[in-house]
């Protein structure tokens, strides 16, 4: 069964507080948030020694250079002899080397731009007090575009969110032990320590969960919010490359005044990865207006034996499924349609600071009773962080509802390895027109499926809609 | 004809080209042996021998054979006595090999002792399987690099292995490899004698443990070595590994480390990760490739280290290596080099220990003949005699390949094998080192010949002569862009008053075959000013030589005359 989860085998989730509270924002890593660029003193003087770093001629015909890369960092210390960039001439690519002791204060010219042979590319500090000046020195000499260090801006921390639209997604499983085992040597693998460097991540952050809880590529990969690539062998880094980190990891540049940032947690790392992975499943959206007069007086009937609204709308989700088995498919290789035995839905919850999906497996054959039980469990596990990994991640069928907030219509990500999933708006009083011209009040919902086009067509969605709006409007089905 | 073969502006231009064509017929001095051959011939055979590598060259003229052994007549000593064989060789790797075909068609008796499996180190165990595991792994690195299909408007989809396929492979090669050296040696008529072979006097060897004793006019260890291993380091074959053990390639670890970046580490870490590992580097020097020249090291590092899965510890002593057991990782205790204070722990899922290779000469008797080892290889002259512990000359026995340590090459140890029947059969030979070519089969290659330019330099320091040095990228070589494989170096160490070649030294696509030029112009003594005149077809690789010899500088008043051909 596809899942859209991360998880492989896991007993615990990282989460603290109770499903329905509001959010607060953690601030979880506040240390790795600052940015050497704060100045350690005021310097007053301008006898510092401050050198440039030049593009140098490397052949009598050449005469501008493209930077390869810079085999430094900003902030690294250099010797004397030391490789710092590498330039691409008219016919070859040459490492340069300092002449100098320092520090690498600034990079002026960045990788794949081209400055003319003389021009400064880089400037070198003498001390760590000269950086400050050297990187406003860099600010100053050379135009906008050039300097990302002083120009690129980090988006500011998002708000708090109370209840994310429905991204769906689970956190790899931390380490059962790496907490409870205290301090402990970090084991990276050198792929891992690469890609931490060139995504700037904090490898001290990452969670490890390789054999012998080392960091492995796919958890610095997920810490950052990439994409793994893919998982055979990629020996090139040129993909992950191409992948630079669009919006979740903020670019190595100065944040603005005032601003913070704060890495992921593991989970929401997650939910970004599945998030981006989403992109590459062709969706289409249908909307269906239900009223649910019926359906509000069954739960007013049936609310005291303990059956909750959630438990209803997944029974006739379930219901109408079985009647349209493809719209409980999943596309898998873009080739075929995998039609699943079961009917599983997940109900996406909010949880602090994330997001997870709690399945009623086989909710088509489970009465209302048995489901609202079944669901009372799910969530009294989930806020023990109990729940095994068939218990989130074995849905077919994802179900959203933000009704409760008042939200009247919206519109869910697909969560990958699964065919639809329905985002449920409240249940407001209507004025309706009926054909014969009388008008009257009753209460409507709006229902918006999102679903894979590879395999599920309009007519499809229309069709499981009519059934879907037919069960709830007459709801007595339901208890049966 | 394309402009890059325009040649350089050389004042001699006409003349050289003419000179050097009535050279190449005239200049052919008839020294008394081979007479049989012609001029050209002798002269093409002859310097051939010394560049056969490894065991391609498994067929030669079989004429020898029908020559009666004549040989006991041409040695200078004077006691007649009647010996099993003119020339016994103790190991058949490709050195007994490379000695044992050359003494057939020098007509002596020759038999080849092997107490393991025919082909050696290099066939069974080294150059030749590994060379299999290669071909897979640039093929792979080929199908995996997305934008390197794509720059070629290539699509494939994604590319995978199967890791039995590639060790069969590897093991198919080695023996077929195997048996066509042993039909080669056995069509020849050479004995191929099985056991341990023990050295028990002066021309006299023991023969497995059976009590055959069998006499040799001359006798030539040629015993080769095994895989160096530290003291404090396991070796399980399982997660602690030797080369025997990877080439087998029984598993593809996550995370391997690699003790020692030489030739075997570096090749091994080309296969690994092209396999999907992870590679750690161990190396006690500050620089990894140390004897590379540091130029050529600095690029291979630019190219197969720093964008691959690797990463490197230097300057560090693995004191401990510990395999994985009881669920625990394989555990690497690091000390520094300098220092000796601990440094790091490494836990890796195996380790691969390639710090190079020891002489195999236990058991074989040399104290019989009052020979001493030194770290146990076999003291030899210059020309391969082995010497004893009072510093005299041990008669009749020579010692050549890795057991005597010159040059741990298998080629070398076929040169040196010929060089001593050369001797043998009463011609005086002594082996130009600085001629042999040494090559690293990673994507891209490295090879070499020669001195580095340190060495030169300092070379150049206490004879007093001056050093300049020519580049050539491969960058502005039409093959190599048209294979979107740019990435490369040529690097020419020379001589600007006479225009001596003294080193070569190529990173870059092909390069293992692209030194010969190189290396045969160092073996016959051709000078820049010669060999920059040589026309090479376009558009190929070998115009990175081409060019790399135009645009060196000589002096105008060196002599462009090929040299008497110097006995190399």
């Amino acid at each position: 069964m596809a899942s859209p989860f991360l998880s492989k085998t896991t007993t615990t989730i990282s989460f603290s507080s109770s499903v329905s509270n509001t959010l607060p924002w953690r601030f979880s890593h506040p240390s790795s948030a600052s940015f050497p660029s704060k100045p350690r003193r005021r310097i007053s003087t301008v006898q510092a020694k401050i050198r440039e770093i030049f593009m140098p001629a490397l052949s009598s015909t050449m005469t501008e250079g493209k930077i390869v890369s810079w085999v430094k960092s900003e902030g690294d210390a250099l010797t004397k002899g030391d490789s710092v960039v590498v330039v691409e001439s008219d016919k070859a690519d040459m490492d340069v080397e300092t002449f100098y002791d320092g520090i690498l204060a600034a990079i002026v010219v960045g990788e794949g731009e081209t400055a003319p042979v003389g021009a400064p590319i880089g400037l070198l500090a003498e001390t760590e007090e000269e950086i400050a000046e050297a990187k406003a020195k860099a600010a100053k000499s050379s135009s906008s575009s050039t300097i990302p260090s002083a120009t690129a801006v980090s988006p500011s921390p998002p708000p708090p969110v109370s209840n994310p639209a429905p991204a769906i997604a689970q956190p790899p499983p931390p380490p059962a032990k790496a907490v409870s085992e205290g301090p402990r040597k970090i084991v990276a693998t050198p792929f891992a320590k690469k890609l931490a460097k060139q995504h700037k991540v904090d490898i001290g952050s990452v969670v490890g969960t390789g054999p012998f809880g080392r960091i492995t590529p796919a958890d610095v990969e997920s810490a950052a919010g990439i994409t793994s690539s893919k998982k055979t062998v990629a020996v090139e880094p040129a993909p992950a490359k191409a992948v630079a980190p669009p919006k979740s990891a903020p670019p190595a540049a100065a944040p603005l005044p005032g601003s913070t940032i704060v890495p992921f947690t593991t989970m929401q790392a997650a939910i970004s990865k599945n998030m981006v992975e989403s992109l590459s499943v062709p969706t289409f959206r249908v909307g269906y207006p239900l009223t649910t007069d019926a359906l509000d007086s069954l739960y007013e009937k049936v609310k005291p034996k303990g059956v909750t609204m959630t438990a209803i709308l997944a029974k006739a989700a379930a219901m109408a499924l079985a009647q349209h088995p493809v719209v409980n498919a999943t596309c898998k290789d873009g080739k075929s349609f995998t039609y699943n035995s079961n009917i599983n839905i997940a109900v996406a919850v909010a949880i602090n600071g994330g997001l997870i999906t709690p399945v009623l497996q086989d909710a088509d054959k489970l009465d209302l009773y048995l489901l609202s039980k079944k669901w009372k469990e799910l969530v009294e596990k989930a806020r023990s962080k109990q729940l095994q990994p068939h218990e989130y991640n074995s849905g077919t069928f994802t179900l959203s509802n933000l009704g409760m907030f008042g939200v009247d219509r919206f519109d869910a990500i697909l969560p990958p390895g699964q065919g639809a999933i329905m985002a449920v708006g409240a249940s407001k009083p209507t004025v309706i027109a009926d054909a014969d011209g009388f008008f009257s009040v009753k209460s409507k919902m709006l229902v918006n499926v999102t679903a894979d086009h590879r395999i599920i067509y309009g007519a499809d969605l229309a069709a499981f809609l009519q059934t879907f709006a037919k069960i709830i409007e007459n709801p007595e089905s339901l208890t049966l | 004809m394309q402009s890059s073969l325009s040649l350089s502006v050389s004042p001699n231009t006409s003349l050289g080209i003419h000179r050097s064509n009535c050279n190449a017929f005239q200049s052919l001095p008839l020294k008394p042996i081979n007479l049989r051959f012609c001029g050209l011939r002798r002269e093409v055979l002859g310097f051939s021998a010394l560049k056969q590598s490894d065991s391609h060259r498994v067929c030669l003229p079989t004429r020898a054979r029908s020559k009666k052994v004549v040989s006991a007549s041409l040695s200078d000593n004077g006691t007649p006595k009647s010996f099993d064989y003119d020339l016994l060789i103790i190991g058949a790797g490709v050195g007994g090999h490379g000695a044992a075909l050359h003494a057939v068609e020098k007509g002596l008796k020759t038999a080849i002792v092997e107490g393991d499996v025919v082909g050696g180190t290099c066939v069974n165990r080294g150059c030749v399987p590994s060379k299999a595991l290669l071909a897979v792994s640039g093929r792979m690195r080929e199908l995996q690099s997305e934008h390197h299909l794509k720059a070629l408007g290539l699509q494939v989809a994604a590319a995978g292995y199967d890791r039995q396929g590639v060790a069969d492979h590897a093991n198919n090669l080695a023996s077929k490899i195997r048996n066509n050296l042993t039909n080669s040696m056995k069509a020849l008529g050479v004995d191929i004698l099985t056991g341990f072979g023990t050295i028990l006097g002066p021309q006299k060897v023991k023969v497995g443990s059976s009590d055959k004793v069998v006499t040799a006019k001359n006798i030539i260890i040629a015993t080769g070595s095994v895989p160096f291993v530290p003291k404090g380091i396991e070796v399980d074959g399982k997660t602690v590994i030797t080369s025997d053990h990877a080439l087998k390639l029984e598993s593809v670890p996550d995370w391997i480390a690699i003790v020692g970046s030489g030739y075997i580490g570096l090749e091994f870490s080309d296969v690994y990760t092209a396999l999907g590992s992870e590679v750690t580097f161990i190396e006690a020097l500050d620089q990894l490739m140390p004897g590379f020249d540091p130029e050529i090291g600095k690029l291979a590092q630019r190219v197969l280290i720093n964008p691959r899965k690797i990463d490197y510890h230097t300057g560090v002593f693995a004191t401990k290596i510990t395999p994985a057991k009881d669920g625990k990782p394989v555990t690497i205790e690091l000390i520094d080099a300098k220092t000796k204070e601990p440094k790091d722990t490494l836990e890796v899922d195996a380790a691969l220990i390639a710090t190079g290779r020891a002489p195999f000469t236990q058991g074989l008797g040399l104290e019989n003949i009052k020979v001493a080892t030194q770290r146990g290889f076999v003291p030899v002259d210059e020309r391969m005699r082995v010497i004893d512990s009072n510093g005299n000359l041990v008669p009749h026995l020579y010692c050549i390949g890795d057991a005597n340590g010159k040059m741990m090459l298998a080629h070398a140890a076929s040169a040196q094998g010929i060089s001593v029947v050369e001797q043998v059969t009463g011609r005086d030979h002594v082996l130009n080192h600085l001629s042999i070519p040494a090559a690293c089969f990673t994507h891209p290659e490295i090879s070499m010949v020669g001195l580095t330019e340190p060495q030169a330099r300092e070379k150049a320091e206490k004879e007093g002569f001056e050093v300049s040095i020519a580049k050539t990228s491969f960058k502005a070589n039409t093959k190599a862009l048209a294979e979107n494989e740019g990435e490369g170096l040529a690097k020419l160490i020379y001589r600007p008053d006479n225009g001596e070649i003294l080193g070569v030294h190529i990173f870059g696509l092909h390069a293992a075959d692209l030194i010969h030029e190189a290396s045969n112009a160092i073996a016959l003594g051709t000078r820049i000013q010669d060999i920059k005149l040589a026309v090479h077809a376009h558009p190929t690789l070998s115009e990175v030589l081409d060019e790399l010899f135009k645009s060196a500088k000589v002096s105008d008043h060196a002599s462009s005359s090929v040299s008497d051909p110097v006995a190399v």
